[in-house]
């Protein structure tokens, strides 16, 4: 038999039967859902009298609108209100597994989804959300989806796709202290570039990645579509197995028994073939930061602000130049050398227990700089708060100055009342450092927990190893 | 869906690479629980010089002039010419609907990203690929020829100029034969019903935790 790849045999086990041109229907176990990319879909469905194929495979939260603090006040914003109020009637409407704000299970979608155990290894996943890849952290076959095919997938449990093609990425090697999942992430897409992984499945493997925890391998895969790449992935191994274990939505008993004997064949055959394989120096990789308004505009700690003058590609220097006036930042100057206005600490990419954990150990003992006006931590989900302050983290947050949220997409994007005003510079822990994404005119920096805590306690792009 | 067969349009030149979804549509009008109403705001943060938000009296918005959107010898373009790259980010299908809503019916660029490029599809918005040198070609004409059209012929899989060079291009044949039919995925997938619940009844079994 012909070697597989991981993408193979997630792909080979959910073909329910493929056209002429190789487009194939694609069996979807796992529809996340959440407000903003679903109104549309459920729409969609009650004008054509249709109803979901399988409800039982949704679980549907709102994320993106909800308020971060004051919540028995309700949601001031009359339209964010209207549409986590829609999605209520629709899971009403529809009968589907619905955690609404205020019950303890809410947050990020990305979050809770492993979280419960509702994203399992083998599985594949969908959500009309791009960062959808970070359940492929499970050795699962997971996507982004715009809202039309949202409402393909509740009318007929399946996705129309033709197999992308396949990448390795291999992170050998061990990285050093203070270098984190998320600076993996980064080194890779300045690597390969944001089109980079576009048209593949990436899977990431060497033993950076194995040595990684689940939430490490999360945050990895969440950012492979910032490398251009609808889905990410990684191999199952004992790591994925006892993090499944016993959460609400797993198998249990026999069933539990069946399932871990399947997911073991979870990974690339030793002589699998990829399209293309790429490899990366774990002990190379510095802590970094994105200086620019994509995620490849990317520099390690010790790194300078580069000079488009230098760069040949013209439409590349030109991209180069219109960051740097957006930024408000000169070539040649130190990363850090850059002082911040906000801190983010939160997100699908970055805001599950591990990652409160590393940025509290950092920020133990410290205070806010004065030069930061707001420094904030949004947990991704109300478990992950509820966990974080039995282990007394709100306190170490909130002596130091921060403030301590509720769970939800918050400052990512913006969509709610959090976020930066017009050239406000922020250290971020999300995904996207695009033109306005955190709000009109604001200037992002991309960075990993520990070093967001740095930059808020020093109020600079500070080396978070040279902090202790 | 709008049928999709030839168009004869003209061409409004958007130089720049890795055009986000968050450009194309800001995260203010997401908030929307409808498909239409996203024209006005296609391109907000950069077609307007005063923040927007839902719900305002756009067309009293001021305007940036600079804007490639906003130049007289544009207006009532239908083709968007663009760099490589083109709509990365989000997976925002309302990126797709301020383009369609805009009157954008066809978008050419060397490379889109995955999402928005089969989000474009299902919405009767034909995402175009051509070589990086032809593209470069076509901008230049663009730039330099006021009311220049290009001609696409879906059916034919060709991009025509003014001075009748052809391009050709692919789509794949699933999807072209649905955008020139304007069928709904939807009702061809529920043909299959029965594949998928045979698909169903063998997984159930070698899977059962799944279920």
């Amino acid at each position: 038999m012909t070697a597989k790849t991981l993408y193979d045999k997630l792909w080979d086990a959910h073909v329910v039967r493929t056209e002429e041109d190789g487009t194939a229907l694609l069996y979807i176990d796992r529809h996340l859902v959440h407000e903003v990319t679903s109104p549309q879909a459920f729409e969609g469905l009650r004008l054509t009298g249709r109803k979901p194929w399988r409800s039982h495979s949704v679980v549907a939260v709102p994320d993106h609108n909800v308020p971060t603090r004051d919540r028995d006040q309700g949601i001031a914003d009359p339209v964010s209100r209207t549409q986590v109020e829609t999605l209520q009637q629709n899971v009403r409407h529809f009968g589907l597994t619905f955690f609404p704000m205020g019950d303890i299970r809410q947050g990020i979608v990305h979050v809770i989804g492993p979280e419960q155990g509702a994203t399992l290894p083998g599985m594949t996943v969908v959500c009309g959300d791009s960062h959808t890849s970070t359940h492929g952290a499970f050795g699962a076959l997971s996507m982004g989806i715009g809202t039309s095919e949202v409402e393909h997938v509740l009318a007929t449990q399946c996705l129309l796709q033709k197999k992308m093609k396949s990448m390795l990425i291999s992170v050998d090697g061990q990285v050093g202290p203070g270098v984190t999942a998320k600076d993996i992430v980064l080194a890779i897409i300045g690597e390969i570039g944001t089109a980079g992984g576009t048209g593949y499945a990436i899977e990431f493997g060497g033993d950076a990645i194995r040595a990684l925890s689940m939430e490490g391998r999360m945050t990895v895969c969440n950012m492979a579509i910032e490398a251009g790449a609808r889905a990410g992935m990684v191999a199952v191994d004992d790591t994925t197995i006892d993090y499944v274990k016993g959460r609400p939505f797993a198998p249990k008993g026999a069933y539990w028994h069946q399932a871990v004997a399947a997911w073991r064949e979870l990974h690339s055959d030793p002589d699998a073939r990829f399209d293309r394989v790429v490899h990366i120096d774990a002990a190379s990789i510095e802590p970094q930061v994105t200086w620019g308004t994509s995620p490849e505009m990317v520099l390690p700690v010790s790194g300078k602000v580069p000079n488009p003058d230098e760069v040949t590609d013209e439409v590349k220097a030109n991209g180069m130049r219109r960051a740097l006036e957006y930024m408000g930042l000169t070539a040649g100057m130190p990363v850090s050398d850059i002082t911040v206005d906000k801190i983010f600490i939160g997100s699908c990419t970055n805001a599950r227990l591990e990652d409160i954990r590393a940025a509290a150990e950092v920020v133990k003992g410290r205070r806010v700089a004065g030069n930061v006006k707001l420094a904030m931590v949004v947990p991704g989900s109300g478990l992950v708060k509820q966990q974080a302050e039995a282990e007394g983290l709100d306190r170490i947050f909130l002596d130091a100055g921060f403030e301590w949220r509720e769970p939800g997409c918050s400052m990512c994007l913006a969509m709610n009342a959090d976020r930066l005003e017009p050239g406000e510079r922020c250290a971020s822990t999300s995904n996207r450092n695009f033109e306005s994404r955190q709000g009109l005119g604001g200037r992002t920096h991309l960075v990993s927990p520990a070093m967001a805590a740095a930059a808020a306690v020093t109020g600079r792009f500070a080396d978070v190893r040279e902090l202790n | 869906m709008e049928k999709f067969e030839t168009l004869n349009a003209l061409v409004c030149p958007l130089d720049r690479s890795n055009v986000d979804t968050d450009a194309i549509i800001p995260k203010q009008y997401l908030k929307s629980v409808k498909r239409t109403g996203f024209g006005p705001n296609l391109f907000d943060d950069w077609r307007y010089l005063d923040p927007g938000e839902p719900g305002m009296d756009h067309s009293r918005r001021r305007v940036n002039p600079d804007f490639v959107l906003n130049q007289p010898r544009y207006e009532g373009a239908r083709i968007l010419l663009a760099r490589k790259n083109f709509g990365c980010g989000s997976s925002r299908e309302h990126a797709v609907w301020a383009l369609s809503n805009y009157g954008f019916r066809v978008v050419i660029a060397p490379s889109f990203a995955d999402i928005f490029f089969n989000n474009s599809f299902k919405n009767g918005l034909l995402p175009l690929i051509l070589d990086e040198a032809i593209v470069d070609q076509l901008f230049r004409e663009a730039e330099a020829t006021p009311g220049y059209r290009l001609t696409v012929d879906l059916q034919a899989q060709t991009v025509v100029t003014p001075s009748g060079a052809s391009f050709p291009f692919q789509v794949d044949p699933f999807r072209r034969h649905c955008l020139l039919n304007g069928l709904d995925d939807i009702g061809l997938t529920l043909q299959h019903g029965e594949d998928i619940r045979a698909y169903e009844a063998r997984r159930r079994t070698e899977a059962p935790w799944l279920f």
